[in-house]
């Protein structure tokens, strides 16, 4: 146990149900896990499994009973400045530029006035959209925006990022594209990141680690390390070892 | 996305056109107006022609009458449209984040709508007298409706997504407001007060009919009583300009405020 005593984020046998008319919807079933700084995990499942619900939880948005989330030794009781999310949905503020856009956690925090404009200028080009600093959201591409999200998530510079399905809304190979813009982030910033996703191929491709759900009510049904070398390149696809772990996850998936 | 952008450039080419037409209009209107009291031979006191009308007009702006009443029917509509409008934002957002409150309230406001303003003047007017306040408030209460339904309209269409970005990024409750809903909420709002600046106007006229002695609609009163149909004609050419006026203060509002919305063709 001492071990996961020092891990960053703890879930410890979460459960979760929604209120309805026969006594109430399990959703989430005992759930454990726990995840090391910097470390990259991706959450598997099919939709409607809960993973959304799992994530909010981690966010902060929704509150939980039963069970225990604890976040760099702390009990999570509400948002946290310490976290960044990135939705499914670029949810840019069509009136703001995408460096006003980036900005917003600084704007509503008056507190973080130690990051400088620097900070966010660097930002901008790490994510890939210098030039583009004073462009509004309905003129840029969904990759684009899904860029301006990740940036905005990042620049307070929270421990932990969190992702809903970044890329769901993503034609196949900006989806491709953005996972590997995704990795090379992370390689330049050492967040942990828990990423909730329903592709295989990319939870394996951009993982440390790979949990799956199976069907409502949802319990982890493998914890799947994933041994491939770091930095991660495009070929390591289409490896036997990486059909392996893919179809391994595939089979855990199944009800 | 690029079709729609051709359609748009197609309606902007077509607005200037419109306007280079207008002379031409204006003019086929003038004409068919002498054709009118020629074809008629009608009495000036029936239907004068454009040039007794211009005639008139230049005889009251010189002896200043006529801005005289300008200025105290503009006065009205624009305190009344202030004093309604901030009061229908106020209670339209309470409306849009209350549910309960809405139930609680929809069906007076509802109720109220269905009395026409001109049936309740009279009771503002011996309530508040004849003066400025009850205008004002007439003004108010035709303005009122409009833009509380366009501010529940347009708080209530706020994404809740953006309420969850706000809520993890720790927002105040006041920030959420001023950072998400106002300007979420702005078009909507704006198109409320588009059709509460011309709905102004007539509640001053409204106001003024039923009891005042001074105004445009005072001036609309004076001259049909004695036959001054002249006076009557640029009374209501000078409430159209003003309408014509206002409307166009609110968009050159909306175009400052909601540039983030307008397609780079537009700009120009």
């Amino acid at each position: 146990m001492s071990a996961a005593d020092a891990a960053f984020l703890i879930v410890d046998r979460l459960s979760v149900s929604f209120p309805n008319g026969n006594g109430g919807l399990n959703v989430l079933d005992d759930i454990s896990f726990s995840i090391q700084e910097s470390e990259f995990v991706c959450l598997l499942g099919p939709s409607g499994s809960g993973k959304s619900t799992l994530l909010r939880i981690l966010a902060g948005l929704l509150a939980y009973q039963h069970g225990e989330v604890i976040l760099d030794r702390q009990r999570l009781d509400g948002p946290r400045s310490g976290v960044g999310i990135v939705f499914q949905k670029a949810n840019l503020m069509p009136w703001r530029t995408v460096r006003e856009n980036i900005q917003l956690p600084l704007d509503l925090n008056s507190g973080s006035q130690s990051i400088s404009a620097e900070t966010v200028e660097e930002l901008i080009d790490l994510v890939g959209l210098s030039g583009f600093e004073d462009t509004l959201p309905r003129e840029l591409s969904g990759g684009m925006a899904q860029r301006v999200a990740i940036a905005r998530a990042l620049v307070h510079d929270p421990g932990l990022l969190l992702l809903d399905e970044p890329f769901g809304a993503l034609d196949a190979l900006t989806r491709e594209r953005m996972a590997g813009e995704l990795l090379r982030i992370w390689h330049a910033r050492q967040k942990t990141v828990f990423m909730v996703t329903h592709d295989i191929g990319e939870a394996v491709y951009l993982s440390d680690r790979v949990l799956a759900f199976s069907d409502r009510p949802a319990k982890i049904s493998l914890d799947l390390k994933v041994d491939l070398p770091r930095p991660r390149e495009l070929e390591m696809r289409y490896t036997p070892v990486f059909g392996e772990m893919a179809l391994q996850l595939r089979n855990a998936l199944r009800p | 996305m690029e079709k729609n952008r051709s359609e748009l450039k197609i309606s902007a080419k077509g607005r200037r056109n419109g306007l280079f037409l207008l002379p031409f209009t204006i003019a086929l209107a003038l004409f068919l107006w002498y054709l009118i009291v020629w074809l008629g031979d009608l009495p000036s006191f029936i239907l004068p022609t454009p040039d007794l009308v211009i005639a008139r007009f230049l005889q009251i702006l010189q002896d200043g009458s006529l801005l005289k009443h300008f200025g105290i029917t503009l006065g009205e509509v624009l305190l009344g449209l202030g004093f309604g409008s901030v009061t229908a934002a106020l209670l339209g957002y309470l409306l849009a984040k209350s549910k309960r409150l809405e139930r609680l309230l929809a069906p007076y406001i509802v109720a109220s709508q269905s009395v026409p303003v001109v049936a309740i003047a009279p009771l503002l007017i011996i309530w508040f007298g004849p003066g400025l306040l009850s205008k004002v408030l007439i003004c108010a209460l035709i303005v009122f409706f409009p833009i509380l339904i366009n501010t529940v309209v347009g708080v209530r269409a706020v994404p809740a997504d953006l309420y969850d970005l706000m809520r993890s990024l720790k927002a105040t409750r006041w920030q959420v407001f001023s950072q998400l809903e106002v300007p979420a909420a702005m078009p909507v709002l704006l198109g409320g007060l588009r059709i509460g600046a011309t709905l102004s106007v007539i509640g001053a006229v409204v106001g003024e009919f039923v009891g005042s002695d001074r105004g445009l609609g005072f001036l609309i009163n004076v001259g049909r009583g004695q036959y001054d149909v002249a006076l009557v004609f640029v009374a209501v050419f000078s409430l159209v300009f003003m309408a014509l006026m206002l409307y166009g203060l609110v968009v050159l509002l909306e175009s400052r405020l909601l540039a983030w919305q307008q397609r780079p063709e537009d700009d120009e």
